[in-house]
């Protein structure tokens, strides 16, 4: 039987503030444990919570830029559950009255664009991180508060992807998006961006939706990817089976490639949530939403259009170059001093990218600046190197961060492009190769390919391409009627 | 009674407590007593009573995104039954 998968997904993004959501206490990253913590966010008696106002403007945007609707008013709730690394012994989230509803992402499938609608979105603060000991005889977890507190938005897609591919693509997107704002890092190593994702599937044709499973701890893209397929499969194979799927929460081995029965949900999700008393109601007034419009960014989407219109380059190009802001900002900067700009393209997405990838590092840390690659670039149209002697200038710079001037004097790497030199050179084949040359005079004029080679070969590769064609043609044109 | 042992029994386990078979009745008891209470509200006609999350008539009550010192480690830590290089100890959780 042919089947087909309902995917939702629930996605969590830390917010890029200085400090956490309901305190003063810092947020960055990576700090000792327990040092960046205060009695609100331990969740110590008599305290009281007060929102960070960049928070919720941060949620704003965000839902500024899918296209959802921010409520006039929205009220926070506590999500009551049991966990060492929640003090509080709740969470203060958004349930009843979220920030917004509604948005879409736009995602581009091999064969169509497709909408995935976004239900919900809504502020929460972060709990704090566990981390269990790996070895089976120690028998504690040690628990790290620095987390707790830290700003989040999550965001809910509808179950509009089908495939896990598409939820890949769904991802990518939502996390572009959200470094165009600037208010999530996107990193998911650092948890600055993580994944629930509830899953599906019925038989083609049946429209009642099938038990779905929650699936947890997909640590990157690729990872809810195969956890997704693997899921999608396990249910499939249950269903063949004439068995039913249970509606459970399972958690995804990284590692093994497996995934695990966390619990039932019947047991576990009864969070009783009610109004946080400690909080105030959130109102959004209309201006406020538009000066937050006004101060938006350019958003991918956006970006891409203008780069296919302003600097005509094809959709796909634009798509790539346009994949990071800072691989955008990039590539401008390459076009305002050298305006040709599919070269520039053509060069930013085979040779940056490829360095790039293959030294694990982001634009930001690449030491080749736009101007030291234009000057390369202009070094080609100038007729000074050839578009091969280029690449290997490019490589070394990275490996040096020499310029490319200094590299072609110090290696001698210049084309040969004086004629008078050339001609020298051309005279010396031809005198070399007297049969070739008559064969060549005999109508063989295939052999001018000889010749260009006896002459690179002489010149190292030295000698500019194009003029060593014309000084050969010419010479064994000119010496024909002598002779 | 509205409220049934196995409604206590489940609120317990919630609440992450043991019962002895003998706070089981008297908290059914009890709260059965809040809750008829709290029903006395049923008897009110709120028709043209607005929806409310929250007594106190204040809205957007913010603070700017500054970071402020936070307590030291050990500080955090004083209160703490188990410790260890830093960190909060407590009995081994999955999942």
């Amino acid at each position: 039987m042919e089947y087909e998968s309902i995917i939702g997904l629930e996605v969590h993004a830390q917010l890029l503030t200085e400090s956490k959501i309901f305190c003063g206490c810092s947020t960055i990253f990576g700090s000792p444990p327990n040092t960046q913590t205060c009695p609100v966010c331990l969740g110590l008696p008599g305290v009281l919570p007060v929102i960070n106002r960049k928070a919720v403007e941060h949620g704003i945007k965000t839902v500024l830029a899918v296209g959802g609707k921010v409520h006039a008013e929205s009220i926070f709730a506590r999500k009551n559950y049991f966990y060492p690394d929640l003090p509080k012994g709740y969470q203060i989230s958004q349930y009843e009255k979220p920030l917004s509803t509604g948005g879409f992402i736009e995602i581009d499938t091999d064969s169509v664009k497709k909408k995935i609608k976004i239900n919900r979105i809504h502020l929460e603060e972060d709990a704090g991180k566990s981390m269990h000991p790996d070895d089976e005889s120690d028998d504690e977890t040690s628990v790290d508060m620095n987390r707790c507190g830290i700003p989040l938005i999550e965001i809910v897609s509808e179950p509009d992807i089908a495939s896990p591919e598409e939820a890949y693509l769904y991802l990518t997107k939502l996390r572009q998006i959200l470094q165009y704002l600037g208010i999530c890092s996107g990193n998911m190593e650092e948890g600055a961006l993580r994944c629930d994702a509830n899953v599906s599937v019925r038989p083609m044709g049946v429209e009642k939706f099938g038990i779905n499973t929650e699936v947890k701890n997909m640590n990157s893209f690729r990872g809810v990817e195969k956890a997704l397929s693997y899921e999608i499969e396990r249910q499939i194979e249950i269903l063949e089976k004439g068995g039913t799927v249970v509606k459970e929460t399972l958690l995804w081995d990284e590692k093994k490639q497996i995934s695990s029965v966390m619990r039932t949900k019947e047991e576990s999700h009864d969070y009783r949530y009610f109004p946080e008393p400690d909080l105030v109601t959130l109102a959004v007034s209309e201006e406020w939403i538009d000066q937050i419009k006004r101060s938006l960014p350019e958003l991918p989407e956006q970006k891409k259009q203008r780069f296919v219109t302003q600097y005509e380059i094809p959709e796909y190009d634009a798509g790539v170059l346009t994949s990071s802001k800072e691989l955008a900002d990039y590539y401008e900067e390459c076009v305002k001093y050298h305006p040709e700009s599919k070269m520039v393209s053509n060069w930013v997405m085979g040779e940056v990218l490829r360095e790039l990838k293959e030294r694990k590092i982001g634009i930001k840390n690449f030491k080749i600046a736009p101007t030291d690659l234009t000057d390369l670039l202009r070094l080609i149209d100038e007729g000074i190197i050839s578009g091969k002697m280029a690449k290997e200038i490019f490589a070394e710079m990275t490996e040096t961060g020499k310029s490319a001037s200094e590299i072609i004097s110090e290696k001698g790497l210049a084309q040969i492009t004086d004629e008078e030199e050339l001609s020298r050179i051309v005279e010396e084949v031809l005198t070399d190769n007297p049969e070739n040359v008559k064969m060549y005079r005999a109508g063989k004029e295939k052999l001018l390919g000889f010749f260009v080679g006896q002459v690179m070969k002489r010149t190292e590769g030295k000698a500019n391409p194009k003029l060593v064609n014309e000084v050969l043609k010419a010479k064994l044109s000119e010496n024909r009627d002598e002779k | 009674m509205a409220i049934t042992l196995k409604d206590v029994e489940y609120v317990a386990e919630l609440a992450n407590l043991e019962l002895s078979q003998k706070e089981k009745f008297k908290f059914q008891k009890e709260l059965d007593n809040i809750i008829k209470y709290i029903d006395q509200l049923n008897e009110l006609n709120t028709e043209n009573v607005p929806v409310t999350s929250h007594v106190i008539p204040l809205e957007n009550v913010f603070r700017e995104d500054r970071a402020l010192p936070s307590l030291s480690q050990d500080q955090a830590l004083a209160n703490a039954p188990q410790k260890k290089d830093g960190f909060f100890k407590v009995p081994k959780v999955i999942g």
